[in-house]
């Protein structure tokens, strides 16, 4: 199988000074395979026979929805799980490798970023970058050596951050390619990447995908986990599809001309008809309406996290917010909601037409507000909580008789809600740290569909969930708006937000910038509006009825 | 042990220390020659304990929440002495004193409370500050002297129910109670059954529940029949109906009502349940608060017991709550607890203390002993959760583990491959 060497497509921005692979291993070369690959928890089979091959200088991609095994495929590549756990064989650089732990695999030169960054915020870049491999002698750090490194390194990534920066000052994107930086101080040859623009927003996410991009052109394999699409197949040479523990198929970008639905095609087995459910609005008047509202970030006195915002929902209407990240979205949301953050300035809330005071977050309940936040696991679930207590937690006193727990009704409620979301679970009293991210999801939806709210506020209600469950949560999205309920999507995937909503207003800095129905909204207009300086005030906010 | 498991509920940690205690009575009761399992000496091993258990039962709430009480032994031995001296002084009767003792713990708890809660110091300090200043106080009101109680007070730590009607041989109040419980929780399950049964609900099969009713009526009425027939005079003691009703009410309290449902939410994940409405400010302030009301009424009860109050009162309680409900099964990042399995663990020190004694073995041995018990009985629980069975300890950890995405990070089972399901009976009963 000769191939050519890969061009870069989509690596405009970054930097190819263009230093060639070594050339005893031509690019092209298969640098690493696994070959029947098995691995068995007790009693469930995450991989059986998964084999791939990645070749020298190529962004691998692997897709498949949450639950496939992509995760467990790269923990067994990675010595998460070590030689012995699981049957098959891992060939690196034409050796068989069996590594007992991350260290081992971090010697051959695989390394793996996490999606759930595992960097240190109270501790600097630097000492970030060099942790567990210290520059040191007999044990005491040389600090100028590593200071000096890290700035080679953090050059290399293009970002300009001093090495003496602490972690939890810079923003997630940045954090990102510290990581990155890490990884290229241990001589990686093999890059992998799970998830790694989950959390970033546009620019960064291409910024992420042109350094990738960048380290494909000097030689670096990576191979990258991610559910966005649009970006694998963008950057991906290869994509290997996993399924149900299962490898399906490797598909080579250029040569099968691959595009989005061909991926999806093969993670779910069967056609999408459409990425969004049929849906006809019904939409009636105007019911939740805010004006001026402003908000002081809760520590920092002289910073407004929302400026002078106006906005209204109608009934049965879905109202996406676009902004890019730190744009004030989330802030604004959980602001509106009990004031839950930041400090309340100015600003009226109208309900049905009657002003509203929403001082903490039980008021913001009983005022008929849901809001499902953006991250699930630290701010919309307790773990520990089983699907039924869970689902019942925002408004106990709907299945309460004095200060008593009607445990009946509560098992009812919570099993209906099961059945009408159709979450997979065997029954309610499953722990809902066992469920998919797509489940998990469904089970904080039914928790604040339980609170019957008039309006649900949705925070990244898709983050992390697979192409089949985003179907499913879009459709009941969809069901409550036709229920006569406002919703408010918040969202940075803007494809999500265009198929969705019936209107979308855009937000920069803390402050409305602009407004856009369903027919004007598209990608380019929609970024237009979010990077749009505001000038102090909400001028830009142009109320339309249509 | 699939069968067992059915039988009292699928816990794995619950019930393998229900079954260390068994096997602990068991072992000392043939090592000591039967001395263990006879009716004085099991009133002995609740009155020695019941003020422990009472501290136990107010430790899990606080743990649950995520927090710690240092200070309880020492805000005992506070509340003891102020409740002596005012009933020597003031002449106060039996049960004044008690609502005297009940309010000093209410206001020492919403001092603690306080400073947890709105000010935002951690509970560790708050309560280790707690810990000095009320053992100062202690001293500084009663000047440290011992301050005696009088007899009619010294009931709640050291009297028994009272001999009624016919000689039947036993004491017929504990006879009276014993049965009376057994009934009550037959046709308690009986009506859940039912009710789920009408529910559609899935139910255990019936020979479970029979077999588990048959084994809780066999205990009961033993324990009735070991405390019913000690010497003329003692019974089953009243410190330990005051614990039994503390363990009820507590239990019903924790799973059943709203502000129980909170501090398992706050505990569990304090953002969540912020954004669903709970005020975890207010859980955070009660859950302090009611364990020094629980420590006022446990240095009562001593005070009572050993008939007078003394400066070294409660010294190291705080550390025997503590091991209690972790040997009970909470965990210590909060979240995880139960009432009933914090009785369970302080039962198990209790005997473990109680065999060593009647041994003869010293002090500086048992210490050692009760230190180890304490590791392994936590060990048992890791090691469960590095096996993959199910615990509740297991489940927090799994989750907090590096890089476990919840995409397809370790070992969660497809919803089809059936898990163990517990009825939802199961759950329900564990409630009560």
């Amino acid at each position: 199988m000769s191939d050519p060497s890969i061009p870069a497509p989509g690596s405009s921005g970054a930097d190819s000074t263009g230093a060639a692979a070594p050339a005893a291993n031509p690019p092209g070369s298969v640098i690493l395979e696994m070959q029947d690959i098995t691995k068995e928890f007790p009693g469930v089979k995450a991989l059986s026979n998964v084999s791939m091959a990645v070749r020298r200088g190529e962004v691998h991609a692997i897709c498949g929805e949450n639950g496939a095994g992509k995760s467990t495929l790269m923990k067994v590549l990675s010595g998460v799980h070590p030689a012995g756990t699981y049957d098959g064989e891992i060939h690196f650089e034409g050796h068989l490798c069996e590594f007992n732990n991350i260290r081992d695999s971090e010697h051959a030169g695989i390394v793996i970023i996490h999606q759930e960054l595992a960097l240190i915020p109270e501790m600097s870049i630097a000492e970030n970058i060099f942790l567990g491999n210290e520059t040191a002698k007999s044990g005491v750090i040389n600090w100028l050596s590593t200071r000096v490194k890290a700035r080679e390194l953090l050059a290399r990534v293009g970002l300009e951050e001093e090495p003496d920066t602490k972690i939890r000052d810079i923003g997630v994107g940045k954090q990102q390619l510290v990581e990155i930086a890490k990884a290229l101080s241990k001589d990686v040859k093999l890059l992998i990447l799970d998830e790694p623009t989950a959390a970033l927003n546009e620019g960064d996410s291409q910024h992420l995908l042109d350094l990738i991009a960048g380290l494909r052109s000097k030689g670096v394999t990576c191979i990258m986990i991610s559910h966005k699409l649009n970006e694998i197949e963008q950057i991906a040479d290869s994509i290997t599809i996993i399924r149900d523990g299962k490898s399906i198929e490797t598909l080579r970008v250029k040569e099968d001309g691959v595009d989005e639905n061909r991926i999806i095609r093969g993670m779910v087995g069967r056609d999408l008809e459409s990425r969004f459910p049929d849906h006809t609005p019904d939409i009636g008047e105007v019911f939740f309406d805010v004006r001026n509202w402003t908000v002081r970030h809760p520590s920092v006195a002289d910073r407004l996290v929302a400026k002078h915002s106006d906005f209204f929902v109608r009934r049965g209407e879905i109202v996406g917010f676009a902004g890019l990240m730190g744009a004030g979205r989330t802030e604004l949301m959980r602001s509106l909601f009990g004031r839950s953050y930041g400090t309340y300035v100015e600003g009226t809330i109208l309900k049905d037409g009657k002003e509203v005071r929403l001082r903490s977050v039980a008021d913001a309940i009983d005022a008929g507000l849901a809001y499902v936040t953006e991250d699930r696991k630290t701010l919309g679930l307790n773990l520990l909580d089983d699907i039924k207590r869970t689902t019942v937690s925002a408004r106990l006193s709907r299945i309460t008789h004095g200060f008593v727990v009607d445990e009946r009704e509560e098992y009812n409620y919570a099993e209906s809600y099961r059945k009408s979301l159709r979450t997979k679970a065997p029954n309610v009293n499953e722990g809902v740290s066992k469920l998919s991210g797509g489940n998990q999801q469904k089970v904080v939806l039914a928790k604040w569909l339980f609170t019957e709210p008039d309006l649900l506020i949705l925070d990244e209600p898709t983050r992390g969930i697979d192409v089949g469950a985003k179907f499913e949560i879009y459709g009941i999205i969809q069901r409550m708006a036709s229920e006569g309920k406002g919703v408010i999507l918040v969202s940075s995937e803007l494809p999500e937000l265009i198929g969705l909503s019936d209107r979308i207003y855009t937000i920069a800095e803390g402050a409305v910038t602009g407004v856009l129905s369903r027919e004007e909204a598209d990608q380019e207009s929609l970024m237009r509006l979010m990077t749009r300086r505001t000038h102090g005030g909400s001028e830009a906010t142009t109320r339309e009825s249509a | 042990m699939d069968k067992v498991k059915k039988i009292f509920g699928g816990d794995t940690r619950q019930l393998g220390m229900i079954f260390a205690l068994v096997a602990l009575i068991i072992f000392f009761q043939i090592w000591t020659g039967g001395l263990t399992l006879t009716p004085d000496n099991v009133i002995n091993i609740f009155q020695q304990n019941s003020y422990i258990l009472v501290l136990a039962i107010g430790m899990v709430l606080v743990i649950i929440a995520g927090h710690i009480d240092l200070s309880v032994g020492s805000v005992a031995a506070f509340v003891g002495i102020c409740v002596a001296i005012a009933m020597r002084d003031w002449n106060l009767s039996w049960w004044m004193g008690i609502i005297l003792g009940l309010a000093i713990g209410a206001l020492v708890g919403a001092w603690q409370g306080m400073w947890t809660a709105y000010v935002g110091i951690p509970a560790f300090i708050v309560t280790l500050s707690g810990m000095l200043l009320f053992r100062g106080a202690n001293q500084y009101v009663g000047k440290s002297n011992s301050v005696p109680v009088s007899e009619d007070f010294q009931v709640i730590g050291g009297g028994y129910l009272p001999e009624v009607g016919p000689d039947t041989g036993y004491n017929n109040l504990t006879v009276l109670i014993g049965l009376l419980l057994a009934v009550g929780i037959v046709v308690g399950s009986l009506r859940s059954r039912r009710a789920l049964v009408k529910l559609g609900a899935e139910v255990e099969e019936a020979w479970v529940m029979w077999v588990r009713l048959g084994l809780i009526c066999a205990a009961i009425i033993g324990a009735t029949l070991l405390f019913g027939s000690g010497r003329p005079g003692t019974s089953f003691p009243i410190s330990g109906i005051i614990l039994a009703v503390l363990v009820l009410l507590y239990g019903f309290i924790s799973n059943r009502t709203v502000i129980g449902r909170h501090i398992y939410a706050v505990g569990g994940n304090r953002h969540a349940a912020e954004l669903s409405g709970v005020k975890s400010k207010k859980v955070n302030f009660l859950v302090m608060m009611n364990m020094s009301i629980l420590a006022a009424l446990a240095g009562m009860i001593f005070v009572a017991r050993s008939t007078a109050s003394g400066p070294s009162d409660g010294v190291g309680w705080e550390l025997d709550a503590i091991a209690a409900v972790f040997i009970g099964g909470a965990a210590v990042t909060g979240g995880v607890g139960t009432v009933v399995g914090s009785i369970v663990g302080g039962l198990v020190m209790a005997v473990l203390n109680n065999g060593l004694q009647l041994k003869g073995i010293g002090a500086d041995a048992t210490q050692m002993i009760k230190g180890l018990v304490l590791l392994v009985a936590v060990a048992f629980d890791v090691y469960n959760k590095s096996q993959g069975r199910v615990s509740l300890l297991g489940m927090l950890t799994r989750n907090f583990r590096r890089g476990g995405s919840d995409d397809d990070s370790a070992a969660p089972p497809p919803p089809s491959a059936a898990t163990e399901t517990t009825p939802v009976s199961e759950t329900i009963r564990q409630s009560s």
